[in-house]
């Protein structure tokens, strides 16, 4: 049983950057720890399917994307990409000279990363419709590549790119939203021609 | 060597790591020579570390890992 035993140590190490993406993935915490056991459940009874070598951590997110999908999501079926208002393209960094310097008091180097609260971030990844915001987890959260969420999704690489990239845009936008909302923006600074 | 529209419309998949070693050659080529695009680059790089940054490090449930551990036992697999 020394592979069982490996196996385990090896999945739990997972365990909190699964829990974080399943609280995405779901928006509340009592369902994103029972996605993260079931899981677990489920990886633990296919072990012999389980072969060394495999990335055990794209492993155990695709199990846990297709539990999501599967359980949490039965709508994932029916196409969502109407869901998404067209946004323009590298929408916040066309907006960026609308943010009041005045209004921020930290040095330009880090103003991208006080600029936005991790209550913001986690906001506008939740608030995307599911078809883009589990992509967009797995790529910029996760770091999985477009293959590795293609088969996650069991979707074409093509389908992959265009829901990330329409998802990021509509992320930019929402954060250019929260900023609008707490007052760091000024729209009269923006060059009308942009 | 790339040019501005090119590197702007593949600048995502670069940030993704997702362009041939000689495609990214291309694109790094004309970052250097174009402080346009290579503002559009930093700007989108950093969004993309602080994304990664604020979305993960959820705190834990208490007791969340102990739960966990029970879903390796061979009650589990004897369930079947």
């Amino acid at each position: 049983m020394g592979a069982r035993e490996d196996f385990t140590t090896d999945a739990m190490q997972y365990a909190p950057q699964l829990f974080s993406t399943a609280l995405r993935m779901t928006r509340n915490r009592a369902d994103a720890e029972d996605l993260v056991q079931e899981t677990f459940l489920k990886g633990w009874r296919a072990f012999e399917s389980y072969q060394d070598g495999t990335n055990l951590r794209a492993w155990l997110f695709r199990i846990m994307t297709n539990t999501f999908i599967n359980k949490y999501n039965s709508q994932q079926r029916k196409p969502q990409e109407t869901e998404l208002d067209e946004v323009e393209e590298m929408f916040l960094f066309r907006r960026m000279g609308a943010f009041d310097q005045s209004k921020m008091n930290q040095s330009a180097e880090d103003q991208m990363l006080e600029l936005f609260t991790d209550e913001e971030v986690k906001n506008a990844i939740e608030e995307l419709p599911e078809t883009f915001r589990v992509p967009v987890l797995l790529s910029d959260v996760e770091g999985f590549s477009y293959k590795e969420i293609a088969e996650m999704l069991d979707v074409p690489i093509g389908t992959v790119m265009s829901r990330l990239h329409r998802g990021r845009k509509a992320m930019q936008k929402m954060l250019y939203e929260y900023a609008k909302e707490r007052g760091l923006v000024d729209e009269s600074l923006l060059d009308p021609q942009d | 060597m790339a040019d501005c529209q090119e590197t702007l419309n593949e600048l995502e998949s670069y940030l993704d790591s997702e362009l041939s070693d000689a495609r990214v050659a291309e694109i790094i080529g004309h970052l250097k020579g174009c402080v346009d695009c290579q503002g559009a680059y930093e700007f989108h790089a950093e969004l993309r570390t602080v994304i990664k940054t604020k979305a993960q490090n959820e705190e834990l449930p208490e007791g969340f890992l102990d739960r966990l551990l029970e879903c390796f036992g061979d009650d589990v697999l004897g369930a079947d």
